[in-house]
């Protein structure tokens, strides 16, 4: 077994936020990601973000990814990239394969999880067909992949990454036949929305997929209307001529490393279900555990990147590296960018649902 | 289908290619991609087949977490294409139901 002092477990925003917060004040940190490079999902998010200047608004996810990594390279944090952390036991012990071959134990001092969010499914006949994916699939496939899945799309959701992604397919070549929405309004930000919808795009909310069809891959969707209850109206029935349908339904925490830790189990239908229960320094339960990002309740990446700086931060000071009026410093500084970010129209449900989570008994 | 210019990204840039074998024919690849995108952009219709049904399999998250594109890939069964790269030589196989490892041969 070896030794190490903080161990982050996910490079995506939340990770790399921790990581070099917490190795900015001084603690030695290792990072560990599945994937072959670090980033997370920021690579994908090629639009603007949004907030205020101090949340990068207006930069490109894709280009804070980047800056994320070059900040990381100038300071001493160790990365395992194409390692799979498959358990963490005794409350402090990680155990990685690493590059699918090699066996590793990691006893950390502080452990951070920071493992995202994966996108939910809808279930419709024919739901399984190739050609049906995630909204952020297909947003993977075309921005850092460069391949387009599909030449004429039905996204189904128009929430932000419905609208988002519908707008980078017709970016990158793609026809988006239409964006359905159950709900009776739409529920995108307006500028995304306005884009899609300038673009030819038609909406209709009040709508669901009935089904896909097709042989070995998605040949056509049928659309249809939905009543106050929900319940389709018959003879409303739409054939679209398709051979992707995307979902944009909400995502789901990845909480499986953190529950079979040991971690509290608190329900959020707000932040995406079941996510482990947490301090306001994103502390869990079990002492040596802290969390940040989506899986401690989905939200932007702005905010998994403050979340993550809190967690970095809150871990170093348990170990002593900074100092009480340093740690209170630089802590409320984030926690007043989080709150300004968990503010507005969209914002407030989810800061009501934090503030649910951190004072769950 | 490829995405060979870009309103964001710019051009695609030059990748060297690289030669896999899909079911027993070859087909050329880019170095560093993804297997599922390669496929795809070959106009590969399904990755897998479903042990009872035989229904068809392609991507659904993209990210590694569903195993949904899983293929045998140099023998080894339920390799998440999504997110393993191409090999120059690599032997892709269309996986039927839970795929079989290699077998070691007995006399």
């Amino acid at each position: 077994m070896i030794e190490r002092e903080i161990v982050v477990i996910g490079a995506g925003p939340a990770g790399l936020s921790a990581a070099l917060e917490a190795a900015r004040s001084g603690a030695s940190v290792l990072i560990i990601d599945e994937n072959h490079r670090p980033g997370g999902q920021l690579f994908k998010q090629i639009h603007k973000f949004f907030g205020s200047h101090e949340h990068r608004a207006g930069v490109r996810g894709i280009d804070i990814g980047t800056q994320l990594i070059e900040d990381a390279s100038h300071l001493d944090i160790e990365v395992w990239l194409d390692s799979e952390v498959c358990g963490i036991f005794h409350e402090r012990e990680v155990w990685v394969v690493r590059s699918r071959e090699l066996s590793v134990t990691v006893k950390a001092k502080s452990i951070i999880i920071a493992t995202g969010a994966v996108e939910n499914a809808v279930n419709f006949t024919g739901w399984t067909l190739p050609g049906v994916m995630g909204a952020g699939a297909a947003q993977t496939m075309i921005n850092i992949h460069r391949v387009l899945p599909g030449k004429k799309v039905l996204m189904i959701g128009s929430g932000n990454v419905g609208v988002i992604v519908s707008y980078q397919l017709l970016q990158a070549g793609a026809d988006v036949k239409a964006v359905v929405e159950a709900a009776g309004r739409l529920g995108g930000y307006g500028v995304h929305t306005a884009k899609v919808r300038r673009a030819g795009v038609p909406f209709y909310t009040r709508t669901t997929v009935l089904e896909a069809r097709g042989n070995d891959h998605v040949s056509e969707a049928v659309i249809v209307s939905l009543d106050d209850a929900w319940k389709p109206i018959p003879g409303t029935e739409k054939v679209l001529d398709v051979d992707t349908i995307c979902i944009a339904a909400g995502l789901t925490p990845l909480v499986e490393l953190a529950f079979a830790a040991g971690c509290r189990k608190v329900y959020s239908p707000v932040l995406g279900g079941m996510v482990p229960w947490h301090d306001a320094s994103m502390r869990t339960n079990v002492p040596s555990l802290y969390i940040a990002g989506d899986v401690s309740g989905v939200e932007e990446a702005s905010t998994a990147m403050e979340e993550g700086r809190l967690a970095g931060l809150s871990a170093a000071y348990s170990l002593r590296y900074i100092e009480k009026d340093e740690y209170d410093s630089r802590f409320n500084d984030a926690l007043r960018r989080i709150d300004s970010l968990r503010s507005g129209m969209f914002g407030e449900k989810r800061r009501i649902a934090k503030h649910a989570i951190i004072n769950h008994i | 289908m490829r995405i060979d210019d870009h309103p964001v990204l710019g051009p695609l840039e030059e990748r060297k290619q690289i030669t896999i074998i899909v079911d027993g024919e070859p087909l050329k690849v880019f170095e560093g991609e993804m297997i599922a995108a390669a496929l795809i952009a070959n106009g590969k219709q399904y990755l897998r087949k479903t042990v009872k049904s035989h229904s068809p399999r392609g991507i659904y998250c993209g990210i590694g977490r569903c195993t949904d594109c899983v293929m045998t890939v140099d023998g080894v069964p339920n390799v998440r294409t999504c997110i393993t790269e191409v090999q120059d030589g690599m032997v892709i196989e269309t996986q039927l139901g839970y795929g079989t490892w290699k077998q070691e041969k007995h006399q």
